[in-house]
């Protein structure tokens, strides 16, 4: 029973998603929709789940005086910080228990929570972000090592495909005669990344749609099981 | 001027009786949800004001230009209500304006026309994948052919178990409703019961409530199958937060702390893929990434030992499983392949051949 209520959901949900997509008429039309609100509104609920599970987890870490347990403290202390704060004088939208907070608004120019979220939160986020341009760095040094005929290929490919998209790529080649415009840097990067690029994009992508409707197939005829945490 | 409005109220009388025919008309737009129509007029005049009313008695110009061969469609409309329109023709010569009246209410259809082509597809997928299923339940054999990145899942494992280190698992940043997300949870379940009969720890930070309520079902499930529901650990499946650089920032933080032997990133990635894939290559981790992102598969390529590739990640449960069904599933999808291909040859010549009937067909399914 703990299996086949799920799996009886899963079908007649699946069909009428799948039939939904083809009929244009009421109800069919509203249906995905309709899901989609569902999912937000179980969403919703489960959200405070994930706060507890936050909690349980730092604070017991906390507790057991885990290695590096400070900054567990710090994020639990973030996240009470923000939380008070959004509660007591609400975001840059919604007025909180305290209403707007104008006086705080004078001093430090906007809500105490706006005000952590563009000083604290974005720089910090902000730098996580950054740190993908020194990976990309070590990663495209990895990959253009010369270790064999095909690292080759991605290398000459590559380096092509970067100076075309630089002016300093353009200005390399601009002396080529007409005739041999097909070699200008900047055409040899559009003419890789237009048909050779989308070629193969195109093949993950057509593999990949072919292997969502067979796992969407298995999950909706119960094939597939262990999404649910059980198999046959 | 009694002349030019008793001609001007002729017009009027005679287009109300003969406008659907010949000088203003509104069609249904055919094969569609029912919010839409096709106002069209044919009048010789170089301005022409098409307006609709509105509930409060006025009416709103919603297209001004040439009036002959005109033809406007108006969206997101309401099947339930009938809509009037009318067209305004100035008549500089005399001074004046006529119009057009025209009233008509959307309808909905009971198939997408255009989505035809898409149909055909998903039905001949879908009866290839059942009739390989069935024939697989019947007890014949399939070939499949090796996925190196998933043999390795029992290497990985072991290698933590030898190491004493915990496993990560990463599925993806992308809630429940997303296939891919739904597939890395069936491929837990086979690394959740594996790492359980090796007794290494795993540890899997979700990124949304959802996620983590499915993760520790499937984890919880996969420990109780192999006989070792003691060992499992609610609190090594949990919730970081709902940021994608922060979700990024707490798994960066387990790797450089815990130093997991192994890594698996395996649902939907989108920017932190190579952020979380190079920490994990600085850590030493054997590392196994999947994703049907063809976008972030480079990075995952370059920096993990073993990468799935687009439908290799909705084939892991299948392959891992063992099960004849699932496996015959993946015939399937070989037949939705060499159908693709075909398709393809058949789209080049025809195309080349000047017959486009065949290209519009499948690009209606857009």
């Amino acid at each position: 029973m703990k299996y086949k209520i799920p799996l009886v959901f899963a079908f007649v949900c699946g069909i009428l998603v799948v039939i939904s997509e083809f009929i244009p008429h009421r109800p069919f039309n509203m249906l995905i929709t309709t899901l989609q609100d569902w999912f937000m509104i179980i969403s919703g609920f489960a959200i405070l789940l994930g706060q507890i599970s936050l909690f349980q987890a730092n604070i017991k870490k906390i507790k057991e005086k885990n290695k590096d347990w400070p900054f567990y403290l710090a994020g639990l202390i973030s996240f009470t910080v923000m939380l008070i704060f959004g509660l007591l004088w609400g975001t840059q939208e919604y007025r909180g228990i305290f209403g707007q907070g104008e006086k705080i608004q004078a001093t430090v120019g906007m809500k105490p929570f706006d005000y952590l979220f563009a000083n604290a939160f974005m720089p910090l986020s902000s730098t996580m972000f950054s740190l993908l341009a020194f990976f990309i760095a070590s990663a495209a040094y990895r990959a253009f090592i010369i270790r064999s005929f095909e690292s080759n290929l991605l290398m000459i490919t590559a380096v092509i495909v970067m100076l075309g998209r630089t002016s300093f790529g353009g200005m390399l080649t601009s002396w080529l005669p007409e005739g041999l415009k097909f070699l200008h840097l900047p055409n040899l990067s559009d003419f890789i990344m237009e048909f050779p690029n989308s070629a193969a994009q195109r093949a993950i992508l057509i593999s990949a749609a072919l292997g969502i409707i067979g796992s969407s197939l298995r999950i909706i005829l119960g094939i597939e099981r262990s999404y649910l945490g059980g198999e046959k | 001027m009694k002349k030019v409005i008793l001609i001007s109220g002729i017009l009027f009388f005679s287009t109300l009786l003969f406008a659907q025919s010949t000088f203003f008309w509104i069609e249904d737009v055919p094969w569609d949800d029912g919010k839409a129509l096709n106002i069209k007029a044919n009048v010789p005049a170089d301005t022409v004001y098409l307006q609709k009313a509105l509930e409060d008695g006025t009416w709103e110009t919603i297209y001004t230009g040439k009036g002959r061969s005109l033809s406007f469609t108006q969206n997101e409309l309401n099947p339930d209500i009938k809509y009037r329109y009318r067209l305004l023709v100035p008549r500089p010569a005399f001074n004046d304006t006529i119009f057009f009246m025209a009233e008509a209410q959307p309808k909905e259809q009971w198939f997408y026309l255009h989505k035809l082509s898409y149909l055909l597809i998903l039905l001949a997928v879908s009866i290839a994948i059942i009739y390989y299923v069935q024939n697989a339940r019947k007890g014949k054999d399939y070939y499949i052919r090796r996925i190196s990145g998933l043999d390795c899942i029992e290497d990985s494992i072991g290698r933590a178990t030898e190491k004493g280190k915990p496993i990560l698992f990463v599925p993806g940043i992308m809630d429940l409703d997303d296939i891919q997300t739904i597939s890395s949870l069936t491929i837990l379940s086979h690394l959740a019961h594996k790492a359980a009969e090796y007794d290494t720890e795993i540890i899997v930070p979700c990124r949304f409530s959802m996620v983590l309520s499915a993760a520790r079902e499937v984890v919880k499930e996969a420990y109780i199958k192999a006989e070792k529901p003691d060992a499992y650990n609610q609190d090594r499946i949990f919730y970081l937060t709902d940021d994608q650089f922060g979700y990024v920032a707490g798994i960066d933080g387990i790797m450089v702390r815990e130093q997991p032997a192994a890594n698996f990133f395996l649902g939907s990635f989108y920017a932190e893929s190579l952020i979380l894939a190079e920490t994990g290559f600085s850590t030493g981790a054997i590392q196994t990434a999947g994703t049907a992102q063809a976008s972030q598969l480079p990075f995952f390529v370059v920096s993990c030992d073993y990468t799935l590739i687009g439908e290799e990640l909705f084939a892991a449960s299948a392959y891992l499983s063992r099960d004849p069904q699932q496996l015959g599933s993946l015939k399937g999808h070989d037949f939705g392949k060499l159908l693709v291909i075909l398709l393809i040859i058949a789209g080049v010549i025809t195309e080349m051949s000047g017959w486009h009937w065949f290209k519009a067909f499948f690009e209606g399914a857009q």
